[in-house]
């Protein structure tokens, strides 16, 4: 008998998402492919994830430059890298050394330190100052930013303070529908309850106040709501608030004594009218007593924007307003996992400071993020083009974010067969777009939507080129697809 | 505030917070007021407290740093100054990557490839008893592992509270680790007079204890010791796993100082090795998880962030369990991942990095033998401090007879006083150990000090603590030699740090 056979429940409780079951699809069509099996496509075009680099976006060149010079520091002799990437590296290693600096002049200084669990003092200082002058000159104070092994894992432990699983009733957290499926599984597998609020699709996905009301008291008796998360820029639905529908969920957290979770990652990746405005500005523009009360906790990360650098782990995240006491809980938390990986801070040092008009390394940055923005301008007019011409699939327009979210209006025939098949009508459209045009994009059920409607999610942040030949595949596949279950 | 410190989860109030996290906050006061001060200070902080052998000096492995940097920036593959081997190497490292770029997410229990070179590995170090990837899960650390299969065992409260097994003295990270997952520490003590050994009945005293106030699940063993250096033969290995399959526990082997053995006649067996050699009815029942990471000896890259545990006859479905959990961190660093491939697969023989990398190696090997000897020699001969030799790990963990006067200002501060006397070295002498109570031993008077240091390091290290020591407990004699006039003068006197020999 195992002595693992009783897991604790809390665990039990994560749900597996219907993307498992596509994952392995893939991996054996693929298999097949390599192996010299016939298929209608010569390979898997793969845009269920976030994930730039993936989809075959380059990296920027001044990022890894200045990280492989941080790593191999023998790379900054002589002239081969441009001067303000060795003066970058430099500075950074001379950050990195710790306390030993100072005696040891000869000391190697090494990124395989542990360091400081709240992130290296200098990067954490300089993320400080790049918060402010976003916010237009809102102070950002040090001590209250906490570097991490990506934005995830900050969320996860500030939730890990705030969820009681041996309290009464259980801890509930509001979270949109849709919402990115990681955050409501790291809830469940601390003992919490995901409360959901549905963004309204007919207006772009909009979040309106009136569904928090809602939302929040249809959980009446059940369970203990103490936060309320938002995604803003929206994933997976391109949304980006208006200052107007931020300040009435400041508002309305403020009024229901809810901590507020805002996961800003894609604030660099904005492409329609509205503008990106933090949660942290707008709270400190209405003044107070809201600005000195509401408890906000918001989330960065290098993974998104046109750095995409996911791999390496580096994301951060701001604490305003939070009791010292409660501040010092997180903190035990943090310093329980030793420190972020220096990569991933760097990574965020160099996303908050890039190159500057005079760099030498400037003109290739201002064109490499350039020709990625202007790329996804045209990805998200085009995709949105593609689906609303076609029958049967309509979509909101992307202001930002890093995913199209189209719905698909499934013929009854096709819900039968999915049901008949044991599965959710929208994974089981995904499948078969994945076996029969060798595309894998990732169901709407596991985001949570509205009852009896389904879409799915594909990333965006693609080559043009790429993107054309999804959106064929894809035209193609859907247009046969409703004929055949008409 | 909505969230006052009523609403904060029990369950994080309740995590202790290890003096480790106190002491290296003061020493980065004292850094900070060093440095702005505005004159040059004389000495800077020396930290022996944290397994961390980069931020102490010791130079990275080439091969490493050279494979990842052109795997970071895939254009320096047409840079003369690599050879082959790295080119190669991280061509083929950037082919397994998502887009050909380490900057993409992988699966979340890590890059197949790697997955299959760790297991390739396994097998190699256990001369061919087979290790098979799917059981081979890579996370940001050994210790997000080893959390990932606590959390599992986590169960209960009161009398049906999941405990685990744990060795006194442990490694610091242990308690606070078991205590955000809800799980209770049982501790066994390892037997200091005979080098930090385990004592079966020891194990079996701390299980019958335990029995009634909690329900024991698991035993956790640190192979070779963190902080002890012990290495377990074969004979002891053994009893524990045949304590384990009487009593139905999972065995946690902490394996991560696999590489740094050093004791005379002494070697590293895996608790997995010795488990398949026993026989059918162990090999295919017992139920064992053991760690391993880039934080271990030989490559030491503490600051990349990346583990793996193997599982052997874990349930399937359990095993999916620990893949779920490892979702919520989306995946571990792609970097650390490939730092991974490197570590357990080096150049070989005929490679153009082969002959330095093998130097490299053994240098650190020998700097670390060195290192042990001589701090242990120092040790012993200071007045009160008493130290077992290591035979492998990274740390010295000497016991100290500390004064009643000493033991009486701690109290008076409510401090332990192991931590009292770590506060007033680093105070006095810039110098950073760890304190033993953080190790699971209230009131015991022990230190850990890393001694995979640069040896001008430890010196200067040594030199300080005999100084402050000597001082404290009033003596005159330093390593055999008469220091005249007022013991301690040699700390005030302003004494610049020994000059940096090579390494």
């Amino acid at each position: 008998m195992s002595v693992l056979q009783e897991i604790s429940s809390n665990v039990k409780n994560m749900k597996t998402l219907e993307y498992s079951l596509l994952a392995r699809w893939t991996k054996q069509i693929k298999e097949d492919l390599r192996q010299g099996v016939k298929k209608p496509f010569r390979e898997v075009i793969d845009v269920s994830w976030g994930d730039p680099h993936r989809g075959g976006v380059k990296p920027l060149t001044f990022v890894r430059q200045v990280l492989a010079a941080c790593l191999y520091p023998q790379l900054m002799n002589g002239e081969k890298l441009p001067v303000d990437v060795r003066q970058r590296a430099q500075k950074l290693l001379d950050g990195c050394a710790g306390w030993s600096r100072l005696v040891f002049s000869k000391c190697s200084f090494s990124l395989g330190s542990y360091s400081a669990t709240g992130g290296l003092p200098e990067i954490v200082q300089r993320v400080s100052e790049f918060i402010s002058r976003r916010d237009g000159g809102v102070p950002s104070n040090p001590e209250n930013i906490f570097l991490c092994c990506g934005s995830q894992w900050a969320l996860t432990r500030i939730l890990n303070v705030l969820v009681n699983a041996e309290a009464p009733f259980p801890t509930g957290v509001l979270t949109p529908a849709p919402c990115y499926s990681t955050t409501p599984l790291s809830i469940e597998g601390l003992g919490g309850v995901v409360i959901p609020y549905y963004l309204s699709e007919e207006r772009g996905w909009e979040l309106q106040v009136e569904e928090l009301h809602r939302a929040l008291e249809s959980c009446k008796g059940a369970c203990h709501p103490i936060a309320l998360y938002v995604i803003n820029p929206g994933n997976p639905a391109g949304q980006v608030q208006s200052r107007k529908s931020m300040q009435e969920v400041i508002r309305f957290a403020s009024e229901k004594r809810l901590f507020l979770l805002a996961d800003e990652v894609y604030q660099g990746c904005v492409y329609g009218e509205t503008e990106f405005v933090s949660y942290k500005r707008v709270l400190s523009e209405m003044g107070p007593p809201l600005s000195d009360t509401v408890e906000l906790a918001s989330f960065h990360s290098a993974s998104k924007g046109f750095m995409g650098e996911c791999g390496l782990r580096g994301g951060y995240v701001e604490l305003v307003n939070l009791d010292p006491a409660v501040k010092k809980y997180i903190y035990t938390l943090f310093c329980a996992d030793s420190s972020p990986p220096v990569l991933g801070q760097i990574a965020l040092d160099l996303m908050t400071n890039p190159p500057q008009p005079g760099d030498p390394s400037y003109l290739l940055y201002y064109q490499e993020t350039q020709h990625i923005r202007s790329t996804v301008v045209k990805n998200v007019k085009k995709a949105c083009e593609v689906i609303n011409s076609l029958q049967g699939f309509s979509c909101q327009a992307v202001e930002g974010g890093a995913f199209a979210f189209p719905r698909i209006h499934l013929p009854a025939k096709a819900i039968q067969k999915a049901k008949e098949a044991g599965m959710q009508p929208d994974t089981f459209y995904c499948l078969r777009l994945l076996e029969e045009a060798g595309v894998l994009a990732s169901p709407g059920s596991d985001y949570g939507q509205e009852e009896g409607t389904f879409h799915i999610r594909f990333c965006i942040l693609l080559p043009h080129d790429v993107l054309g030949e999804l959106l064929q595949r894809l035209s193609d596949f859907h247009t046969q697809f409703m004929k055949d279950f008409s | 505030m909505t969230t006052s410190l009523d609403y904060v989860n029990p369950r994080v109030r309740a995590i202790r917070v290890s003096t480790q996290s106190f002491l290296q906050n003061l020493a980065h006061q004292i850094t900070q007021n060093m440095t702005q001060g505005g004159q040059k200070p004389l000495k800077g902080v020396i930290d022996l407290s944290s397994g961390d052998p980069h931020r102490a000096g010791m130079k990275p492995v080439s091969f490493v740093r050279q494979v990842l940097a052109v795997c970071l920036y895939p254009h320096l593959l047409q840079d003369k100054i690599f050879s082959l081997d790295v080119k190669l190497r991280a061509q083929r490292l950037l082919q397994i990557c998502e887009g050909q770029s380490l900057g993409s997410y992988t699966a979340s229990s890590g890059l197949h490839h790697i997955r299959q070179t760790i297991a390739d590995f396994i097998t190699k170090r256990d001369a061919g008893i087979s290790a098979n990837p799917r059981n081979v899960f890579i996370s940001s650390g050994a210790q997000r592992a080893l959390m990932v299969v606590v959390k599992l065992l986590s169960s209960g409260e009161g009398q049906t509270q999941t405990g685990i097994l744990t060795p006194q003295p442990c490694p610091y990270t242990l308690p606070p680790l078991l205590d955000e997952a809800g799980v209770l520490a049982v501790p066994y003590r390892l037997m200091e007079e005979r080098g930090w050994a385990l004592d079966l009945n020891q194990l079996r005293q701390a299980l019958d204890s335990a029995r009634g106030g909690c329900n024991p699940r698991a035993i956790y063993i640190s192979n070779p010791g963190n902080p002890t250096g012990h290495v377990q033969d074969r004979n002891s290995i053994q009893e524990v796993i045949q304590l384990a399959t009487a009593e139905k526990l999972l065995l946690l082997v902490d394996e991560v100082y696999q590489d740094s053995v050093y004791g005379q006649n002494t070697e590293f067996l895996s608790y997995k090795k010795v488990l398949f050699e026993m026989g059918q009815e162990f090999s295919e029942t017992v139920e064992l998880v053991s760690f391993h990471s880039l934080s271990c000896a030989s490559v030491a890259e503490c600051g990349l962030r990346a583990g793996y545990m193997e599982a052997v006859n874990i349930d399937p479905d359990v095993m999916k369990v620990f893949d779920t959990m490892l979702c919520t961190d989306i995946s571990a660093p792609t970097t650390g991942q490939l730092a991974l491939d490197l570590m357990l697969n080096p150049p070989g023989p005929g490679d153009p990095s082969y002959d330095t990398h093998a130097q490299e190696l053994l240098l650190t090997r020998t700097v670390l033998t060195r290192n042990a000897q001589r701090a242990l020699e120092v040790l012993n001969d200071l007045p009160g401090f008493s130290c077992q030799p290591a035979m492998g790990g990274i740390y010295l963990y000497p016991s100290v007879k500390l004064p009643a006067g000493i033991r009486e200002q701690a109290e008076m501060l409510e401090l332990g006083a192991d931590v009292f006397y770590c506060q007033k070295l680093l105070e006095e002498e810039r110098l950073l150990l760890g304190a033993g109570q953080d190790s699971g031993e209230a009131g015991s008077h022990h230190f850990r000090l890393c001694v995979l240091v640069p040896t001008y390091v430890l010196e200067d290290a040594l030199h300080r603590l005999s100084a402050f020591h000597l001082h404290l407990m009033g003596h005159h004699t330093v390593a055999g030699r008469n220091v005249k006039g007022k013991a301690g003068c040699s700390s005030q006197s302003g004494l610049t740090c020994v000059q940096p020999t090579t390494v």
